[in-house]
């Protein structure tokens, strides 16, 4: 059993074996996002507080948030971006970027035990992110590359997250504090990028014992009716082990395909979180009026959810 | 849920505090939400206020039970859900069972039911025996691959008012006709509610293998046993109330 906790001032959520899914809403990120862009570049967080807002109530249980926007001053955006998700929710961040000072900045006010995203097997950003990962008692999203690039090979990239797990206890960083992204490549441009995440999944899960996250959209990236596609990956990789990915909840493909493979490992007990994602709205209400024990029911579900 | 939690809500809702008619309220919500210890807790609390087991029975669990199988037939409870609550009405019963047997309370009617031979599907017929109890059945359950034989016997020693039968296959549904027949060869069927159900079963099918009723699902199944057991009975007062 490997748990990785993460918390903001108020909530603390767990990515682990045998546990639900945890979604990270990857919304938050200017990247292909010319609208957000702009207006982060001038200082108007306003829709990255409503998309946090919207991911959250879509079932989001982490958010991650980048502020990667060309020639701005990405350390300040990101941590501003930090501070007005943090002032709208209460789910844990992962605070993304590969700008290292962007990072320091963003975890210097974010409230909690956040995830950082993330250190690569590279020897100068292990060197740099591991300390700050250290210092701040993190949780860091360790990237299977290293300065030779992205291997086809899973069992190179295997190496080098192992490389990264032992470099991160050299800094007293525990390996449940180290979530392994084994890099989604989009299936689009390389057939095998399934069959190398599903290969590495499990032997990261069985081998290095560590919890695993990856961008989960990008393997449709570029193929019609990709919704469907992301959805069946995240099932497949769920079922070969993975316990966390970002990815956008408010695609219903993609968050059902979550929730049934939750049922379907068994990490939803009686079903509840998916009976409670589809039970007919309409006829549920003409219960709940004389319901006292919502608390007690919503605990039971988060319990499991 | 750590203890922590635990001790946060047991403070939401003391059941202790409640007048009788609300704890009866609370509990049937209790068994509608599947939840068992607390079932079991206001099950004690009534019982240490006087009241009698029978009473708990019908008014908290059995009424229960009832709105959770309106809410299965009609698609908004679903099957973990009623599994948890017959659980949680087990929780009951197992303190209440007892003290019914001392007072010598009657079971509202008795109920033999089995899947039939050559099938092993048995998750629908354990729903309908579990909806049956908490209606306030007696039910011997029979299991799976039950052959007329073991059929027969049961219904010989048993006495049950109502029979279930059911069949997840094309290929063992027939096998209900051949129970049905060899229950008129042994001059059973009269005295016995038959009722059958299982997916591959239709209303014709029922009626065509001469059962009482065919039950799409287990809150169908614990009305139609209700009412035809009425029924029967009503029909059983007017013949002895006739004079010859």
């Amino acid at each position: 059993m490997t748990s990785t906790v993460v918390s903001s001032a108020s909530k603390e959520v767990v990515i682990g074996f045998d546990r639900p899914f945890v979604m990270i809403g990857e919304r938050i990120n200017p990247t292909g996002r010319r609208l957000l862009a702009q207006e982060m570049r001038n200082n108007d967080f306003s829709r990255v507080q409503s998309d946090a807002v919207a991911q959250v109530e879509a079932g989001a249980h982490m958010l991650d948030v980048n502020a990667g926007i060309p020639l701005a001053d990405e350390p300040a955006l990101l941590a501003k971006a930090v501070k007005v998700v943090q002032e709208v929710t209460d789910v844990p961040l992962s605070i993304d970027s590969s700008v290292i000072e962007a990072l320091e900045a963003a975890v210097a006010v974010y409230e909690g035990k956040p995830l950082i995203n993330s250190v690569t097997g590279e020897e100068e950003v292990m060197e740099r992110v591991l300390p700050l990962v250290a210092k701040y008692n993190a949780a860091v999203v360790a990237i299977s590359n290293d300065e030779t690039g992205i291997s086809e090979d899973p069992d190179v990239r295997f190496a080098v997250a192992r490389r990264i797990v032992e470099r991160a206890a050299d800094h007293g960083i525990k390996t449940a504090d180290v979530v392994v992204d084994p890099l989604v490549m989009p299936i689009g441009a390389m057939n095998t990028a399934g069959q190398q995440v599903l290969r590495l999944v499990r032997r990261l899960r069985e081998e290095l014992k560590v919890n695993t996250t990856c961008g989960a959209s990008n393997v449709s990236f570029g193929i019609p009716n990709r919704h469907v596609v992301t959805g069946t990956f995240l099932a497949m990789a769920i079922g070969a082990g993975m316990t966390s990915a970002i990815m956008n909840p408010l695609h219903p493909e993609a968050k059902n395909a979550v929730l049934a493979s939750d049922v379907l490992t068994g990490n939803d007990r009686d079903c509840a979180a998916w009976i409670a994602a589809h039970r007919n709205p309409a006829a549920a209400r003409t219960r709940t009026a004389r319901r006292r024990r919502q608390n007690r029911r919503n605990s039971r579900q988060s319990s499991t959810a | 849920m750590t203890a922590d939690d635990n001790d946060e809500l047991e403070d939401e809702l003391d059941l202790s505090t409640l007048t009788d008619d609300e704890l009866v309220e609370q509990m049937r919500d209790d068994l509608y939400d599947g939840l068992g210890d607390e079932i079991v807790e206001g099950t004690e609390i009534l019982l240490e206020r006087g009241w009698d087991a029978e009473k708990i029975l019908n008014d908290a669990l059995v009424e229960g039970m009832r709105i959770v199988g309106f809410d299965f037939r009609d698609g908004i409870l679903f099957v973990p859900e009623v599994l948890l609550a017959a659980n949680a009405m087990k929780a009951g019963m197992a303190i209440l069972r007892p003290l019914l047997v001392e007072t010598g309370a009657k079971p509202i009617g008795s109920v033999v039911i089995g899947t039939v031979k050559g099938d092993i599907h048995d998750i629908g017929k354990n729903l309908v025996a579990m909806m049956l109890e908490g209606a306030g059945f007696k039910v011997v359950d029979l299991g799976i691959n039950t052959s007329a034989e073991e059929f027969i016997d049961a219904v010989e020693k048993y006495h049950p008012e109502i029979l279930g039968m059911s069949a997840l296959l094309t290929t063992t549904m027939p096998y209900m006709q051949t129970v049905i027949e060899k229950m008129i060869e042994k001059d059973l069927r009269n005295n016995c509610i038959v009722l059958v159900g299982g997916a591959p079963l239709n209303e014709e099918f029922g009626i065509a293998i001469g059962a009482d009723a065919y039950c799409r699902d287990a809150a169908v199944a614990v009305e139609k046993a209700t009412s035809l057991l009425e029924a029967n009975r009503m029909q059983l007062n007017n013949i002895e109330s006739t004079p010859a």
